[in-house]
């Protein structure tokens, strides 16, 4: 499924980012995310949602988020979550299953 | 108790007590103890007693059950806990993490699990807080170094917040916990725990730790029923036992008459010990009557047979018991020896006195529990029950079924914890057995010494005076025939007495003839003289008159002869 979404490329990932203000895990986790989606994913191929939690706390409950900072992929199912500030590329590609040979 | 420690009240029956007000205010508390044995139920009783009973609002941290499963778990112990969540009074904060969906890449904290924490204390206002069980953590994050860091700073948020907390844990290969979580918690650590001895299970509670604070160290059981969590410090603290002056009655009155002063004394600890069918549960249910009937409360614990029973086999000596428990006077409680551990029992038995707070309470009889468990045990069990009614002024019965006759030597271990000891006798004499009553013992009241006959009737039991015979004090038949062999006797010497008297009055009635006869003969001899005298005079005065008319017939010769 997720292998043809991604040779035809009509599915974009999904991410959500958690943050909470501008601590330097989140500073980081973001500028990190930007950096891997850019390099090894096209234009229009990716969508990032950055929530402060420290802005709309309740978002925390609502979406179930315990650690900071949280990054889900709401799309392609299943949702997968990765925590931390994202600084092994390697490892997040692995966990958002983007296929780095093309 | 240190200045420093505030209490607050959990609403745990008897855990209070034991902890001399509750746990530590504003301070984390770490219950611990192996899967099943209570920690969530703890827990639960401690949010919804605070937020019903002492207008603290609280939040339920749960890693593990789903809010609808612990609402439901709590639903039949009476708490309202779906209410109290209606009302905004308890906050249920459910977290999940699934390990499987999760992936860990570089550094990272938790302070979203702190800003849902803080939204939910501050949604109902929070005094009180149950994380359950923050050991869940661990399976759901690798990162150690990182989630020991954000558990220690949890701790300080819970501290600076002034939070009273209930952390749970799982019970951990020698150690309190799985992941050390004792550490982080220095103020109090309570451990249960869940033990199976002889295929009985009993749940035990221990105070591992309180900081600043006096409290109970032993090992108490605790129950979960029917209507929740029950601790029991079932060792007196003290041994300050009040003393009471009153007396109590056996409702015998003879029986309370064999003791100078009438009954026995209020508060003491009486032990009634017989074989088989000796009258021991009718004595018992005697006293219990007696107590109901002065308008007491009593508490029966019956271990054979069930409360129904007992009130139906009494009406058979004319006591009515049923009356007393359709009125709540009285409480009777019927459980097999071997259904809970001794600890268990007692933990029970105690829980039901202090609820119901009567003035006489029976236990019936203290024997079975010997089968239940052993001998020293049996006697630690029943010192901590005479303890705990002698600590609150209550008259303690015990029956004992002794299984050979006046046993003295079997009940010794027991003989010290008792005031008062009455033995029931069951004698065979002359092919039939008759039941007797002793009282071995009374401290501090001087009493009979007799061994009395007693019989039960449909009016009730009654002691029968002692007979003394030839060969000692009789019963029975025996006493029967020596009683009719006297009226006999009595009889006889009746009957002796009228002959002897009879006999007399013959006599006398012949007495009194012969001088009837006597006295006729007088009479007679008399009446003869009489005559005679008559005959006589009659002859004197004839004679008398005939010489004078011959005088006179002489003068006249005479005078004519003189005159010439």
């Amino acid at each position: 499924m997720s292998e043809t979404n991604e040779m035809n490329g009509a599915a974009p990932l999904r991410l959500t980012l958690y943050v909470a203000g501008q601590t330097p895990k989140s500073v980081a986790a973001i500028r990190n995310l930007e950096r891997i989606c850019g390099e090894h994913l096209g234009p229009g191929r990716y969508l990032i949602d950055v929530i402060d939690l420290r802005q709309s706390p309740h978002l925390a409950r609502e979406h179930n988020i315990v650690a900071i900072p949280t990054l889900v992929r709401q799309l392609p199912v299943p949702i997968q979550k990765i925590i931390g500030d994202l600084s092994d590329t390697q490892k997040v590609l692995v966990s958002l299953q983007i296929d780095t040979s093309r | 108790m240190a200045a420093g420690v505030q209490k607050v009240p959990t609403g745990i029956e008897g855990f209070d007590d034991l902890t001399l007000g509750g746990l530590p205010r504003g301070r984390p508390t770490l219950v611990c103890g192996s899967a099943g044995c209570g920690k969530t139920l703890f827990a639960s009783t401690f949010l919804a007693k605070g937020a019903r009973d002492h207008g603290e609002n609280g939040v339920f941290v749960s890693f593990e059950e789903r809010p609808d499963d612990i609402v439901d778990n709590v639903a039949s112990l009476g708490f309202g806990f779906d209410e109290l969540i209606a009302d905004g009074r308890i906050f249920i904060e459910h977290i999940t993490i699934n390990p499987a969906e999760l992936a860990e890449v570089g550094d990272y904290d938790l302070e979203a699990l702190f800003m849902r924490l803080e939204l939910a204390v501050e949604a109902v206002g929070a005094k009180r807080i149950v994380l359950d069980t923050i050991e869940s953590l661990f399976s759901a994050f690798t990162n150690v170094a990182v989630l020991r860091a954000e558990i220690r700073r949890l701790f300080d948020w819970l501290k600076e917040r002034g939070l009273t907390a209930v952390i749970t844990g799982e019970r951990g290969e020698g150690a309190l916990t799985r992941q050390g979580l004792e550490e982080y918690v220095s103020d109090c650590v309570v451990l249960l725990d869940h033990r199976v001895e002889n295929q009985v299970s009993t749940r035990r509670l221990r105070i591992v730790k309180y900081r600043g604070t006096a409290h109970g160290t032993n090992e108490y059981p605790f129950l979960i029923a029917a209507d929740g969590f029950s601790v029991l410090p079932v060792s007196a603290l003290g041994l300050g036992h009040m003393v009471h002056e009153g007396r109590i009655s056996s409702g015998i009155p003879d029986l309370d008459d064999m003791l100078t002063g009438g009954g026995f004394h209020r508060g003491s600890s009486i032990l009634l010990s017989g074989v088989a069918g000796s009258g021991k549960s009718s004595i018992a249910a005697s006293f219990l009557a007696a107590a109901c009937a002065a308008g007491e409360r009593a508490l029966y614990f019956s271990f054979e047979e069930s409360g129904a029973q007992t009130v139906r086999n009494m009406r058979s000596i004319g006591l009515d018991l049923g009356r007393y428990v359709e009125n709540g006077q009285l409480s009777m409680h019927a459980s097999r020896p071997t259904f809970y551990s001794l600890e268990m029992h007692l933990a029970i038995m105690l829980r039901d006195v202090a609820r119901m707070q009567p003035s006489l309470v029976v236990l019936d009889p203290i024997s079975a529990f010997l089968d239940a468990g052993d001998h020293r045990d049996v006697q630690a069990m029943l010192l901590r029950v005479i303890d705990y009614l002698k600590s609150h002024g209550i008259t303690g019965l015990f029956t004992h079924l002794s299984h050979e006759h006046g046993s003295v030597q079997t009940d010794a271990g027991l003989s010290s914890l008792m005031d008062a000891w009455v033995l029931l006798l069951n004698r065979e004499a002359n092919g039939e057995f008759n039941r007797e009553l002793y009282l071995l013992k009374a401290r501090g009241i001087s009493h009979s010494n007799q061994v009395r006959e007693f019989v039960m009737t449909d009016h009730g039991i009654s002691l029968i005076r002692p007979y003394l015979g030839e060969q000692g004090a009789l019963t029975g038949s025996a006493r029967r025939a020596e009683e009719a062999r006297l009226r006999r006797e009595q009889a006889q010497r009746r009957l002796d007495a009228e002959v002897v008297e009879q006999r007399l009055e013959q006599r006398r009635r012949r007495t009194l003839a012969q001088i009837d006869a006597l006295r006729a003969e007088l009479e007679a001899e008399e009446l003869e003289f009489r005559s005679v005298a008559e005959g006589r005079r009659r002859f004197d005065a004839q004679a008398q008159s005939d010489r004078l008319a011959m005088a006179k017939s002489r003068r006249a010769q005479a005078a004519d002869v003189g005159d010439e």
